[in-house]
């Protein structure tokens, strides 16, 4: 299934798009589809950064369904 | 219980806020004002583009500020958090809460900076007075290892 996964800050700048549709398995949890997308990423990513499906964070063992949003989070820096 | 949440790319009017949150039954009304820094990490700052996930941003801003209201009864929150490129001293997150009592209000007003900072999806990318920028990594601040930075 195709997956959109959105990447912000110095994610979206590693990657030189803020988003990036990836081909994950059906049954893929939220882990494989981070991943497929870290192959494609330069910049270290966490071992475990924080992630969101449609809009809220998940856990990483979280299946993802085709059509979802998934979000890779940097850090984040509000305030 | 009133709380409300706004995501803005104009300056905070910290007028409106409190105005916004007033009421008689309240005793108490707390500011709290982010405001952009001269001097980050021993680098000098000329300015902060704040960037979001714009509808997590929203929704996770509008939880806080939910969850603190029904926290403190009777609470009035306003939190607005202001995005795009801010120049020194602009305020870059208000926060105004009233309450029947003072504690109540700083207690709420405290929770709602400190949550923004551990989970709204916000990010701010520094620009340096040597023409440099970069994205701000919390978890990586010298000053104040895992901690924030205000």
């Amino acid at each position: 299934m195709k997956v959109r996964v959105l990447l912000f800050a110095s994610y979206a700048d590693a990657l030189g798009a803020d988003s990036v549709v990836v081909d994950a398995q059906d049954g893929a949890t939220a882990s494989d589809v981070l991943a497929l997308v870290q192959r494609r990423i330069t910049v270290p990513v966490p071992p475990r950064p924080m992630v969101a499906i449609n809009a809220t964070y998940a856990e990483g063992s979280e299946v993802v369904r085709e059509g979802d949003e998934v979000a890779v989070i940097p850090p984040v820096a509000g305030g | 219980m009133s709380a409300v949440a706004r995501l803005v790319d104009r300056p905070i009017d910290v007028s409106a806020l409190t105005r916004e949150v007033a009421d008689v039954g309240c005793g108490a009304t707390t500011v709290f004002l982010g405001t952009v820094r001269d001097l980050n990490d021993g680098r000098a700052v000329s300015g902060i583009d704040y960037k979001s996930y714009e509808r997590m941003a929203a929704s996770e801003l509008q939880a806080i500020a939910d969850e603190v209201a029904a926290r403190h009864q009777g609470a009035r929150v306003v939190v607005e958090h202001r995005l795009g490129y801010l120049e020194l001293g602009d305020a870059s997150v208000g926060i105004a809460v009233a309450h029947a009592r003072r504690a109540a209000s700083m207690d709420a007003a405290r929770t709602v900076i400190e949550e923004i900072k551990k989970r709204v999806p916000i990010w701010k990318r520094e620009h340096y007075v040597d023409g440099t920028r970069e994205w701000v990594d919390p978890t990586k601040s010298v000053a104040h290892p895992g901690q924030g930075d205000r």
